[in-house]
């Protein structure tokens, strides 16, 4: 028995959710005395999947597999899995994880959990992992009771760790000759923009307190300072000041960078769910009773068109001093 | 066109989490409970529409007890025909997937709908599964459909951009944000709903394969450090020392 791990690529490079799903196959398959094998979509170095704890690395081989189809993923994780003699599948709880973990755990009659924050706790016959539920206002232990497992975890709750390891790399080819998806793609629109919400360590968002959009080019010299993404609540993206794939809360995205600064945002129960995950939260609003205050590390009271000009002054004269 | 929309009852969002028995179950005492607002702004809400224009039958399913019927009767106010409550335990998504499937597998639904996930339990998992007990295929996180002639078009968020896909019904999809904008009930839509049919489902056979052992309140943050507005200087010194976060 092995522990199975599905990785992929963003632009041509393993993602870091990746590595981190790697890291945690990795010291699962420690834990049950085996080990840990990675699958991967598409051409790249693969060395990081073995630094990041791999035994070995399948390439999946199949023309079919270049559109990512989740009929043809779930087929070739399934094929991989059965090879490796893997009962324990290993994703990341994203958009390609909710398409295929989910369908691929009904095919194999797996227990699953998404969104796991902590390694399993094994012991005797039980097998527990945690996850967040009530949209980050509490954890939940779970218990994984069939024979096969499929596990996602939530992108950064882990630290990535690269050691000096070295994992035996194969093709493996997927036969998809009886899998024939009715899905035809007709068009994709990557996100253009330098840094994706998802991944970006430190993110700058705004609200209704910037009064319109016309008064952003602080916010985005701040982020861009800072080498952060931006964001802004639920109004601002209604009002269509900003994009809406830039709307974090609970009806837009959930979100957990490293560093989270709210400007004008009151923070209301709805936007705090989908930032509450975040590691440290500054909030700057001109309202001391403003909710945000109640959930951040930091809070500055003040005008946010005099406080962020001096505080992307202050972060200049911080950078140039580094 | 027959439309099934799976939806869940839910705490509403602003509600003071709790739980007793040793931390082992959720305290349901004085919770408001709704139906779960992905299901109803995204998936019931543009399946209404696609009826409203087509022509049709929406019919929701909910998976749970006699205690969620308000919920239910909402969805029927908000404009669906009818209702199936099928009465079991909706705890793991796996058992759930085997309940909607064994319902909706001989009822000839053209499109089955979920929200993207729950804003209790936040798994997203029950589409995915559905469509593989069912044997179609599953678009996630839709956030744009439109059905004609027996093909859906579909725009849906996909890792680092969004997808236009054409799929022929039936099929599964996971409804996100941007299907449709909320409804609220009417007058005429409440009275209705008291009439419209609910049927009641007994539980059919079903393989629970996780289970909640415990559950934990999340830390709240300590206390917010306020910084002077005139010295942003002493805010960016914190989070490079203390928060370690530049």
């Amino acid at each position: 028995m092995s522990v199975l791990v599905y990785t992929e690529l963003s632009k041509g490079k393993i993602k870091k959710s990746s590595l981190e799903a790697v890291n945690y196959g990795s010291r699962l398959a420690a834990q049950l005395n085996t080990t840990a094998t990675a699958v991967i979509n598409g051409d790249a170095d693969v060395a990081d999947l073995g630094k990041a704890g791999a035994k070995k690395v399948l390439r999946l081989k199949n023309d079919k597999l270049k559109t990512n189809d989740p009929l043809y993923l779930t087929a070739a994780v399934e094929q991989a899995a059965a090879a490796e003699g893997a009962d324990i599948i290993i994703f990341v709880h994203d958009f390609t994880g909710k398409a295929v973990a989910s369908r691929l755990a009904a095919r194999l009659k797996a227990g699953m959990v998404a969104g796991v924050v902590d390694n399993p706790t094994i012991s005797g016959g039980s097998f527990a992992v945690k996850k967040n539920v009530f949209s980050g206002k509490a954890t939940a232990v779970y218990n994984i009771n069939s024979a096969k497992k499929v596990i996602s975890i939530l992108a950064s709750s882990f630290p990535i760790e690269l050691k000096d390891n070295t994992a035996e790399v194969a093709d493996f080819a997927v036969n998809l000759d009886n899998v024939n998806s009715p899905i035809k793609v007709k068009e994709v629109k990557q996100d253009t923009s330098e840094l994706s919400l998802g991944d970006a360590d430190i993110v700058v968002s705004a609200g209704r307190g910037l009064k319109g959009p016309e008064n952003w080019g602080m916010i985005e010299e701040l982020a861009k300072t800072l080498g952060a993404a931006t964001a802004c609540s639920r109004p601002v993206a209604d009002m269509h000041w900003r994009p809406h794939h830039e709307h974090v809360g609970q009806t837009g995205v959930a979100i957990r960078p490293n560093l989270y600064f709210a400007i004008g945002i009151s923070g209301a129960i709805q936007h705090l769910a989908g930032v509450n995950g975040s590691k440290t939260i500054v909030a700057i609003n001109s309202d001391k009773e403003a909710p945000f205050f109640k959930s951040a590390d930091y809070g500055i009271v003040g005008d946010a068109f005099e406080v962020v000009p001096k505080l992307i002054q202050a972060l200049k004269t911080f950078k140039a001093q580094q | 066109m027959k439309i099934l929309v799976c939806i869940s009852n839910v705490p509403d969002t602003t509600t003071k989490i709790a739980f007793t028995n040793n931390d082992t179950t959720f305290n349901t005492a004085g919770v408001q409970f709704v139906i779960n607002p992905y299901d109803e702004w995204y998936a019931l809400v543009r399946a209404l529409e696609l009826k409203e224009a087509q022509g049709g039958n929406v019919t929701i399913l909910h998976i749970g007890g006699a205690d969620s019927e308000p919920t239910i009767r909402k969805g029927l106010a908000i404009g669906a025909d009818d209702a199936v409550r099928i009465d079991a335990d909706p705890t793991d998504a796996f058992a759930v997937a085997e309940q909607v499937a064994a319902y909706a597998k001989d009822k000839g639904f053209d499109l089955v709908m979920v929200g993207k996930e729950t804003i209790n339990y936040n798994g997203a998992m029950v589409g995915g599964m559905l469509a593989e007990l069912l044997n179609l295929p599953f678009v996630s996180m839709a956030t744009k459909l439109d059905v004609a002639g027996g093909v859906a078009t579909i725009e849906h968020d996909i890792d680092g951009g969004t997808e236009v896909v054409e799929c022929p019904l039936p099929l599964v999809l996971s409804a996100n944000k941007g299907m449709s904008e909320a409804r609220i009930p009417n007058m005429r839509g409440i009275m209705a709903a008291r009439t419209k049919p609910l049927t009641v489902v007994p539980a059919a056979a079903s393989d629970k394969l996780t289970n909640v052992v415990s559950y934990k309140l999340a830390a709240g943050r300590t206390d917010c450090k306020f910084i002077d507005a005139s010295t942003p200087e002493k805010l960016i010194e914190l989070l490079h020392t203390e928060a370690k976060a530049l």
